[in-house]
């Protein structure tokens, strides 16, 4: 068996299959990158994977989860500007949380180097939206290189690491989901093991670190000194590059995953232009750009999400007074969804129908049920959100946060109806009881979200009087982006810590109104949520029950059987709650009318027993 | 080989990435380029999986474009039509484990329960060869992927990919008891068909 973290550590050079997540990190080690920070989110949650397959004594790595983005960003700076080399990671709406800090990274001496990986998600495969972050590297004057391939993700983030510490800027290296998630066989170099200096080197004689009104405009030039600057050190890298096509009137402009996407749609046409691919993405190599432009007729800017690369390249040609004629997005359409083949084909057949052919209309419209994400069997979630249910009128008005819980949203459940971002929940709430007496008004938060953004909404209605019931699911682990340890769990990236257990914070926040339950425990959990909702100010249920998808993980990694899965006996008449109310996908419904249960989904767990007003789901486990 | 793509789909939790991951390494060791990519996120969740692997010099993007796939592979009844359906091209091969996890659409009765023989019939308007496998004395259902590749590595259905490739895969990714049982699953399989 090959051990991915011998690998990331092997002296000698080599080549190994390897997703972008798992690549980026062979190049830290080589970089001497010294503090990793990260908040868990698809797509970069591997990243910490990898580096958690290195055994802890041989990693010359620090990482921590730490708890939200924002901190995380801060950390890995407080590393830098004492002289360590620092990464950051997280996913795209990330950047968001971390805005407030990041935003200030270029005004600033990072003496260590400090490199920011965002994972984009372009198609919205795991995110609450496909927001486009070159945007906040233009409003924080921050380069950025994109790679399209875990193999360019591998030497461009050791590029970011060199130009980063050389420079002392920050980097950002953006990936996006298919470039995070790509397989390929990556070659890398040899690992040279340079003594690591600890010596603290932080000194406001690198400064200065308070941007306050004066100095604040000085350390705005220097930052922009810098950006012009990188433009010069990375031109000669061969970080851009152009391809010849057949037809040398034509070009398009693109980078990143969309670049491999057209080389595929362009591999079967006999007309194709020429292409410039970026890895610079910011500041532009401007020369290139225009030696590109002045040398075709016509040019496509091919561009993943919103039109940046467009504006940049049309005012270039403007100043220049090119004539070329540049294309750029055609109609709303091209704005949205990920650059696949199939939609770079679609993009590009409007601009030029004889590279490209428009694709035949769909064969014959074929309707398949969806497969949406659920809750797994067993999950607490699902209980908890079928008693809720119970205790609530059609007339409430049930606000969703991010978590697995996310998805009681869907049917049959329909618990929680609005969503913006992560911890959003008691503050919409709190808004939402405003001139509000009629429709009382639930909002849902998970454990780990609790932690990253949950707690200053729950202080604001404390503050603030705010009239609505918090239900806190918590099921002992960030469960969506595979299992990470929160504050709660009592063990963080490394080691055991001391719990800090979410009902004690609540406690100590001023919250007055707290009860807590077992999510398998319906009729009480019912029962709680009846009362909770008549009584006035803030009121806090948690509903507990610990994730059974790593439970089971866990009892077969140890060898040990689940217990024995649930039937359906003689006693039911067909009443289809568990079905259709408590619908666990382990009950599956025969043509004619009976219920079955499928033993390959079924844990075993019997929160469904409760449910059957029948009394007809048996169990040979007591 | 110039181009070769394999579309794979199946339900969170059936342990696609495990198949997935070994044939790419199984096509590696039988030293053609291959490139793919798992789909990630939400889905994971009792919800559509699929992972792309592309074989061929000739090949850019991880992701395979709508009915181009030569073969589709499935873990389960449903979203081996919805392979076939969305990625197969015509004239490909479709090889599929025949469980059944009702989609939600279906436990409600809104949709009907895909049949064998609804599959059958699309395969034949698209003069696809289809194969599917069961076995029914499995321990575990986690193991029907290490079925389903006996069943790929028994009818050749990966050019130039072996026995021996895919062995080798799965010992790259697999120690212990864990590589055992897998192992002679994977060779009983070979044996039965």
């Amino acid at each position: 068996m090959k051990r991915i973290g011998d690998i990331l550590l092997s002296k000698e050079s080599g080549s190994e299959i390897m997703m972008g997540n798992t690549a980026i990190v062979r190049a830290m080690l080589e970089a001497g990158v010294r503090v990793v920070t990260s908040y868990p989110g698809s797509p970069t949650p591997e990243i910490a994977a990898a580096i958690a397959s290195i055994p802890s004594k041989r990693n010359p790595m620090y990482f921590e989860f730490s708890v939200n983005e924002k901190v995380a960003t801060e950390v890995a700076f407080g590393a830098s500007v004492n002289g360590h080399l620092s990464c950051v990671f997280f996913k795209s709406v990330g950047i968001n949380v971390a805005a407030d800090s990041l935003v200030q990274l270029s005004l600033m001496e990072l003496i260590g180097g400090m490199v920011i990986v965002i994972g984009d998600d372009p198609g919205a495969n795991s995110s609450q939206n496909e927001q486009d972050n070159r945007h906040i590297a233009h409003l924080s004057y921050t380069p950025v290189l994109e790679p399209s391939s875990p193999s360019e993700v591998y030497s461009m983030f050791l590029e970011a690491a060199r130009l980063s510490k050389q420079m002392h800027l920050p980097v950002i290296v953006r990936l996006s989901t298919h470039v995070c998630h790509a397989k390929e066989r990556v070659k890398f170099r040899d690992l040279s093991s340079e003594v690591r200096d600890d010596e603290p080197r932080f000194s406001i004689e690198n400064g200065p670190y308070i941007p306050i009104t004066a100095d604040a405009l000085g350390m705005k030039r220097r930052a922009l000194t810098k950006l012009q600057g990188f433009k010069q050190a990375t031109s000669g890298l061969n970080l851009n590059s152009v391809i010849a096509g057949s037809d040398s009137t034509i070009g398009i402009i693109t980078a990143g995953a969309p670049f491999l996407s057209l080389r595929d749609v362009l591999s079967e046409s006999d007309r194709s232009p020429d292409i410039l691919k970026l890895g610079v993405i910011h500041p532009l190599p401007e020369k290139e750009i225009l030696d590109f432009l002045s040398s075709h007729e016509e040019i496509k800017i091919l561009e993943e999400l919103d039109n940046i690369l467009e504006m940049e390249v049309k005012a270039l040609a403007y100043d220049s007074k090119l004539s070329t004629k540049i294309i750029g997005k055609r109609d709303i359409d091209d704005w949205i969804g990920e650059y696949t083949p199939d939609k770079v084909s679609q993009v590009l057949s409007k601009t030029w129908p004889d590279v490209v052919e428009p694709s035949q209309v769909e064969r014959e419209s074929f309707s398949l049920p969806a497969r949406p994400a659920q809750m797994c069997p067993g999950c607490g979630h699902r209980s908890a959100f079928f008693a809720i249910k119970k205790a609530l009128r059609e007339s409430d008005i049930t606000v969703a946060d991010i978590g697995c819980h996310t998805l009681g949203y869907l049917e049959p459940y329909k618990m929680g109806q609005v969503l913006l971002c992560m911890g959003h929940s008691s503050g919409t709430a709190s808004g939402l009881a405003l001139f509000n007496n009629s429709r009382r008004v639930v909002a849902f938060l998970g454990d780990s979200t609790f932690f990253h953004a949950g707690l200053p909404g729950i202080v604001n209605a404390v503050f603030n009087k705010h009239n609505f019931t918090l239900i806190i699911m918590e099921n002992g682990t960030t469960a969506m982006t595979g299992h990470q340890d929160h504050p709660a769990v009592g063990r963080n990236f490394r080691e055991v810590t001391r719990k800090i257990p979410v009902k004690k914070v609540l406690e100590g926040l001023g919250v007055e109104n707290i009860r807590e339950v077992d999510a398998y425990n319906q009729s009480k959990l019912k029962l709680l949520v009846e009362q909770a909702v008549e009584e006035e100010g803030l009121k806090v249920i948690i509903a507990k029950h610990p994730c059974m998808l790593k439970f089971t993980r866990e009892l077969r990694r140890n060898r040990k059987s689940l217990p024995n899965p649930v039937r359906v006996g003689r006693k039911c008449d067909r009443k289809y709650v568990c079905i259709a109310d408590f619908a666990c996908p382990s009950y599956q419904i025969a043509e004619d009318g009976p219920v079955w249960v499928q033993d390959d989904l079924c844990i075993g767990d019997r929160s469904c027993v409760q449910t059957c007003p029948s009394e007809a789901i048996e169990s040979d486990d007591q | 080989m110039k181009r070769f793509d394999i579309y794979i789909i199946g339900v969170g939790g059936q342990g696609i990435g495990l198949l997935s991951e070994t044939l790419l390494r199984a096509v590696d060791h039988s030293g053609q380029r291959a490139i793919g990519a798992d789909t990630h996120g939400l889905a994971q969740r009792g919800g559509m999986v699929s992972s792309h692997l592309r074989i061929g010099n000739d090949v850019h993007s991880v992701l395979i474009m709508k009915h181009s796939a030569e073969l589709v592979i499935a873990l389960e009844r449903h979203e081996a039509l919805r392979g076939m359906v969305n990625y197969l091209r015509e004239g490909g091969t479709l090889a599929y484990y025949d469980t059944v996890w009702q989609p939600l659409e279906v436990r409600l009765r809104r949709a009907k329960e895909v049949k064998k023989d609804d599959i059958e019939r699309e395969a034949r308007n698209r003069n696809s060869k289809v194969l599917s496998v069961l076995k029914e004395d499995l321990k575990d259902p986690r193991m029907q992927n290490v079925v389903l590749m006996g069943t790929i590595a028994h009818n050749n259905l990966i050019p130039g990919v072996s026995v021996e490739h895919y062995e080798r895969a799965l010992s790259d990714l697999l120690g212990g008891e864990l590589l055992e049982e897998n192992l002679e699953l994977f060779r009983s399989v070979l044996k039965q068909e």
